[in-house]
């Protein structure tokens, strides 16, 4: 019975944590949402993922919380390097926006408010907020739509304020549309796959793994210090194991004289 | 040195309170698992504090401010990182070892006289560590902070009359704002941390006047030697000292796989919302509270009516409060008693476990009429357990301690 009930204890401790542990990521649509291949410790990856970002997105969104020259250190560039790929600002007194700054942009909100209807949400610790999946997924859905102001819409997000800003590397895609019958017995049309009708610079694969090493990027950008949290993980760990058994061992020599 | 301790113990009892609570306080020599989380609950409240401090140093209540200082914290502030997430993984772990100390009191009857002040204290120490819990929530200002604390302060918007004054009163604001902030920064950094050490205190001072209970619930103290000295007793120092340093390290392990290897904890313990700043015009789809609130909130949102709702869920904690009152049976330990009393606590800890699971659900037609069902059969415990255990046909106890 003890055990028993120790058991269901912490069966429904873990079983909490687990289901909603394991719920699977979907948008609010309910969309799909693909699985990101990424590797944070490629920083490789991480150095072409930090490019396309510099390139399509650093012009609207921020990353206010991180610093140049930490992903100079943690990507293993010059602070050259780093300048030449991603400081495109200068700061009040005119001068190029130094290394140690943070990542701001030059947009102002009511300008973006104007340019897309709302304000442009700083991407420092977005991975954190929306997961790699769910990045990686919508990064590939936009599809022609010409009933919104910047002709493109997204499965993931519908409605988006964000136009299609990779489309001369993926191209442009239509959605095609399936009939379902919902619970309710309404029919409904829904999405069903993409197809490209202009070819982009880059095929199919190519973009898959394009968009990948951005992900990869904006989940670095989200927690930079995940790479060495998980290298001293272990040495804790290991240390704590080894002060167990010497805990153990002191509490058994104490014991031995207890007698039950 | 001696002559130290001599002038000191002139002065200061020192070595009269080491001799009551540590080297002489004689604790039953059977304690089994379910013994180590008193002491790591103790070890929690001091990592709390000395993390809560170092996170004080650069954290910024202020509205604009706030969730910006927490990222610094996070890249800037050397291992900076480290004490936040020690911080946010400590505040779950506290709750974790608090519920496994109170479930051990329910199975070996610790609340039972002469130990219904100590429940009291410990009761309070809950309620206080839920309001701790709730104040240290807002303070990273995300999105799930702040609606958090927008549906949970609502609720004494629903006690007649004076709720709305109460509500804007609590607020210091008509919604959740920097006034909000500012005096839940207060409360969480040093109000509700004083009441905590008093009461924790007051709970050990109560626990060393009457003693230990233990696994087969019956006094130590009626089985004294010439000296006085409990026969089934040892002395907590060294004793009990080295073994929870044992239980201190397992413990560790786990706190550490938690924070170096899952700190958001699958979003249990940072919400993937929490990531996103405050927003006051923008409510998400779904507002939980964090894992450990979640049953009482399934029974609050179980009821159709919003202040019978509150009222049940409050009646759903005070009804702890008076379990020494409820349970009449003169046996303490589970092992003696009946099994009306061990299915009755098994469907309780399935009740509470299904509540904390439904409460962190969306709410649908199935979800509600669940919660319905364990809510009622969470105060069926209690009316039960009121009913049986005045005839409650239970086993022999032995007069000494078994292993």
């Amino acid at each position: 019975m003890k055990k028993t009930l120790l058991t269901l204890f912490m069966s429904s401790l873990l079983a909490c944590f687990s289901l909603a542990g394991s719920v699977p990521a979907f948008a609010e649509e309910g969309v799909h949402l693909d699985k990101a291949p990424i590797n944070i410790s490629d920083k490789a990856s991480l150095r072409r993922g930090a490019k396309i970002f510099a390139e399509n997105c650093f012009s609207c969104h921020s990353a206010k919380f991180m610093r140049f020259n930490r992903i100079a250190k943690d990507l293993d560039m010059s602070k050259s390097d780093v300048r030449k790929m991603m400081i495109f600002t200068r700061d009040a007194k005119g001068a190029p926006t130094k290394i140690g700054a943070v990542m701001k942009v030059a947009m102002d909100a009511a300008y973006q408010k104007r340019a897309f209807g709302t304000t442009v949400p700083d991407l420092s610790v977005e991975a954190r907020a929306r997961g790699a999946d769910w990045l990686y997924t919508y990064l590939r859905s936009f599809y022609i739509d010409p009933s919104r102001p910047t002709g493109a819409n997204n499965a993931v997000f519908p409605k988006v304020g964000m136009p299609n800003i990779l489309w001369k590397q993926q191209g442009l895609q239509k959605a095609v549309y399936k009939t379902i019958v919902q619970e309710d017995g309404v029919k409904a049309n829904v999405i069903d796959h993409m197809e490209i009708v202009v070819p982009g610079n880059l095929n199919q694969v190519q973009f898959d793994k394009y968009t990948a090493d951005l992900v990869n990027f904006m989940v670095y950008l989200a927690e930079p210090i995940q790479n060495v949290r998980r290298s001293m993980g272990w040495k804790v760990l290991g240390f704590l194991v080894i002060l167990f058994v010497f805990a153990y061992m002191l509490k058994k020599e104490y014991w031995k004289d207890v007698h039950h | 040195m001696s002559s130290l301790l001599g002038w000191i113990d002139d002065r200061f009892p020192l070595t009269k309170m080491w001799n009551e609570h540590l080297a002489q306080y004689y604790a039953p020599k059977n304690f089994n698992f379910w013994y180590f989380f008193g002491s790591l609950a103790l070890m929690v409240l001091v990592i709390q504090i000395i993390s809560g401090i170092f996170l004080t140093m650069h954290y910024k209540p202020d509205s604009h401010l706030a969730f910006g200082s927490v990222e610094f914290i996070m890249r800037d502030v050397p291992y900076g990182w480290l004490i936040r997430y020690i911080h946010t993984t400590g505040a779950s772990a506290f709750f974790v070892v608090v519920y496994l100390h109170m479930f051990r009191a329910l199975l070996y009857g610790s609340f039972k006289k002469p130990r219904e002040l100590l429940w009291l204290f410990g009761m309070f120490i809950y309620l206080a560590l839920m309001a701790e819990a709730f104040m240290g929530y807002l303070l990273p200002w995300g999105q799930m902070s702040y609606w958090g604390a927008q549906v949970i302060t609502s609720l004494f918007g629903a006690i007649p009359v004076i709720g709305n004054d109460l509500l804007t009163w609590i607020r210091g604001d008509f919604v959740i704002g920097d006034a909000t902030l500012n005096r839940f920064f207060a409360l969480h950094v040093i109000a509700l941390p004083l009441v905590l050490i008093f009461l924790v205190i007051a709970h050990i001072l109560a626990l060393h006047e009457v003693g230990s209970n233990n696994p087969d619930g019956i006094e130590i103290k009626k089985n004294k030697d010439a000296n006085g000295i409990p026969l089934d007793g040892i002395p907590f120092h060294p004793y009990y000292t080295v073994k929870d340093i044992v239980g201190v390290v397992v413990f560790l392990f786990f706190f550490a796989i938690v924070i170096f290897y899952i700190p958001a904890g699958g979003g249990f313990l940072l919400e993937d919302n929490n990531f996103i700043p405050a927003n006051a015009l923008k409510t998400p789809a779904e507002i939980s509270p964090l894992w450990y609130f979640t049953p009482f909130y399934a029974i609050l949102r179980a009821v159709p009516d919003k202040l019978l709702g509150v009222g049940t869920m409050g009646a759903s904690i005070v009804i702890l409060f008076l379990l020494p009152w409820i349970d009449r049976c003169k046996v303490k330990s589970i092992r003696y008693r009946s099994a009306i009393y061990k299915v009755n606590l098994t469907i309780f800890i399935i009740s509470f476990g299904a509540l904390a699971y439904l409460g962190m659900h969306p709410v649908t037609l199935t979800n509600t009429m669940l919660s319905r069902l364990f809510s009622f059969l969470y105060f069926a415990f209690f009316i039960v357990l009121f009913i049986t255990s005045k005839n409650e046909s239970t086993k022999p106890v032995p007069d000494r301690v078994t292993s």
